[in-house]
C-alpha cells in the first residue's frame, strides 16, 4: 500500500498534467527507513517525448546525492501515461531498477479525470498497491 | 591508484553488500575490468559490446562519463567513481 498525502498527490498531478503531452517524471524522497513519500522532486524528462521517459543523468547525480546527504530514499519514482492507461508498460517493467520504490503512475489521457495507481515492480514482477490518501 | 567506486543497491549483490569499493584502473575500462576481478559478474551489468550499457549512469566526480571518454575516460588517483542505474521507462 502507498500512503500519501493530498498536497503531494496533488503537486504529482499537476506536474503530469502541465507536462502533458509530454510523459512527466519525478519522486517523492522520504527518510530512509521509512515508507513515508514526503518531499516531492519533480524532475526533467531528458527524453521530452509524450511516449517515453528518462531521468536526465546528471540532475538524477544531483538528487540523489541529495537524497544520500538528508538520509532519505526514493520513496516514489513516478511518471505520467499521456494517451493510455496507468498501468506499468514493458518498457517501464523492464527498466525498473528499484525493488523498494513504489511506482506511481498518472495517467493525464482524460482532462477531466485524474488516473493515479500505484505499483511494485521486483524482478519483472509487477503488483499493484492501494494508494491511500491521507 | 585507489579509486573509489560509488555501487548503487541493485549492484550491491556482487560486492558482498558493500556501498563503495576501492579499485584501480588508467581508464574506465582498466577499472572496470579491475572491479570485474575482485567481484565477478560486475562488468556484465556496466558493459555491453564493448561500451557502457545504454540505462547505466557513471559519473567521474560530478560528470557523466559520456561526456568524457566513455570507457576510455581517463582516471587519477583520488578520482571517484558513481554508478547509477537510469531510471526510465515508457
Amino acid at each position: 500500500m502507498l500512503s500519501i498525502s493530498r498536497a503531494v498527490l496533488d503537486a504529482v498531478i499537476a506536474h503530469a498534467r502541465a507536462d502533458h503531452p509530454d510523459e512527466a517524471c519525478g519522486i517523492i524522497a522520504g527518510p530512509l527507513h521509512s515508507d513515508e513519500p514526503q518531499r516531492h522532486v519533480p524532475m526533467v524528462n531528458a527524453e521530452r517525448s509524450p511516449t517515453f521517459y528518462r531521468f536526465e543523468p546528471s540532475e538524477q547525480l544531483a538528487v540523489w546525492r541529495e537524497m544520500d546527504d538528508n538520509d532519505e530514499r526514493p520513496v516514489v519514482i513516478y511518471h505520467s501515461h499521456t494517451a493510455t492507461e496507468p498501468y506499468p508498460s514493458r518498457t517501464d517493467v523492464s527498466l525498473a531498477s528499484d525493488p523498494d520504490a513504489h511506482y506511481l503512475l498518472v495517467s493525464t489521457r482524460d482532462p477531466d479525470n485524474d488516473e493515479v495507481r500505484s505499483y511494485r515492480i521486483v524482478a519483472g514482477e509487477v503488483s499493484e498497491e492501494e494508494v491511500r490518501v491521507v | 591508484m585507489a579509486i573509489e567506486v560509488r555501487i548503487p543497491t541493485i549492484l550491491r549483490d556482487y560486492t558482498g553488500g558493500a556501498k563503495t569499493v576501492e579499485a584501480d584502473g588508467a581508464t574506465l575500462s582498466e577499472l572496470v575490468d579491475h572491479l570485474e576481478s575482485a567481484h565477478p559478474g560486475l562488468k556484465d551489468r556496466l558493459v555491453e559490446n564493448g561500451s557502457l550499457r545504454r540505462f547505466v549512469n557513471v559519473y567521474l566526480n560530478d560528470e557523466d562519463v559520456r561526456f568524457l571518454g566513455g570507457l576510455g575516460t581517463e582516471l587519477a588517483d583520488g578520482d571517484s567513481v558513481t554508478v547509477l542505474p537510469a531510471v526510465a521507462g515508457g
